[in-house]
């Protein structure tokens, strides 16, 4: 009797294992990446066949073939920007959206603002003048010619008259 | 009678930086601009130039040098798996290669251009492509020599020189026999 108790427990607790140790493999695999994810990375890369089309929009089959890598990159565990940089490794800088600062490309991040800001600058000084248009030279800047002697008697003469 | 034109004060003959810094950054923007503009518009390698050397590490993990292939004519091609014109001319491709490999005067070399790893082994593995062939990382080569997209094949003589350029898929193996025999003879 004991030993058909005993058996009936191990029987029980195989059946217990058996049900829980599938469910555990389940967990430990990585699940396959959504269309949403795989999206999410894919439209910060441009692809150099079809340029500015983001790769998330991009019909053609390089594309795919991208974005099935980024899918499996994703269902290996990588992050955003492990993926991110090994697409740069294998496919240059050219490929991101947005590019890294080094070399020239500071230039694509100092222009607009220097330039927006110059703009407004000339803009203030363009509204400012039309604002005061009456405005007299600056006394500073032009000095008057010495009085002449000969101009002042003739002036004096003609009031005379 | 004598009346002497204004005078300007010694402050208004200061230079005016704000002038002279603006008009060096629209220069030089417009400097970086044109150099853009130039390279776009230079295209592909010319026949007679040196080519750019390069080093090509292949799927297998071995390395091939321009420079030292000197002495060898080189038949450069640059491919991509999701490119239907590239398969035209792949089978041309490896009957050539085996022409030649026992000669061991010409090399062919493939890159397959942005391209992924498993598509370009399974392109390789369909055509039965036995010549050295791998990535183009970081589009370096291809920007190199200034490809303008896939298929193009270079063949480059003993002495590094561009000899012939092809910007699209070869019809027959004749055709790629024909622009390396020339280049073969002593």
């Amino acid at each position: 009797m004991r030993n058909i108790s005993a058996k009936v427990l191990l029987a029980l607790a195989l059946s217990v294992a058996a049900v829980l140790l599938p469910s555990e493999t389940v967990f430990a695999q990585q699940p396959t990446p959504s269309d949403d994810q795989v999206n999410a990375i894919a439209k910060q890369l441009y692809c150099p066949v079809c340029e500015n089309i983001p790769l998330d929009v991009c019909p053609t089959q390089a594309c795919a073939q991208w974005r099935d890598l980024i899918r499996e990159k994703l269902a290996a565990g990588w992050n955003e920007q492990q993926i991110k940089d090994y697409f740069v490794d294998q496919y240059g800088d050219r490929v991101l959206g947005t590019p890294p600062v080094r070399g020239l490309n500071w230039l694509a991040y100092l222009i607009p603002p220097v330039a927006i800001l110059a703009g407004a600058y000339v803009l203030f000084m363009a509204l400012r003048s039309r604002q005061n248009p009456t405005e007299q030279p600056d006394s500073t800047m032009l000095v008057p010619p010495p009085a002449d002697e000969y101009v002042s008697r003739l002036e004096e003469e003609v009031k005379k008259r | 009678m004598s009346a002497s034109p204004p005078q300007k004060c010694p402050e208004s003959t200061r230079p005016r930086w704000g002038v002279i810094a603006a008009w060096i950054g629209l220069i030089g923007l417009l400097g970086v601009v044109a150099i853009g503009m130039f390279q776009k518009a230079q295209g592909t390698v010319s026949i007679g130039q040196p080519v750019p050397n390069f080093t090509l590490t292949t799927f297998d993990g071995e390395t091939y040098t321009l420079d030292e292939l000197r002495g060898k004519v080189v038949v450069l091609n640059f491919w991509a798996s999701w490119c239907k014109p590239c398969e035209q001319e792949a089978a041309d491709l490896e009957t050539a290669w085996r022409f030649y490999q026992p000669g061991s005067e010409v090399v062919f070399l493939g890159i397959a251009w942005t391209d992924t790893e498993s598509a370009s082994l399974e392109y390789l593995s369909r055509f039965d492509i036995t010549y050295p062939n791998g990535p183009d990382l970081g589009t370096r080569i291809s920007q190199a020599f200034r490809t303008t997209g896939v298929p193009e094949t270079y063949i480059i003589d003993r002495n590094g020189v561009l000899a012939y350029l092809k910007l699209s898929p070869f019809l027959s193996v004749g055709e790629i026999q024909a622009e390396i025999d020339p280049l073969l003879a002593p």
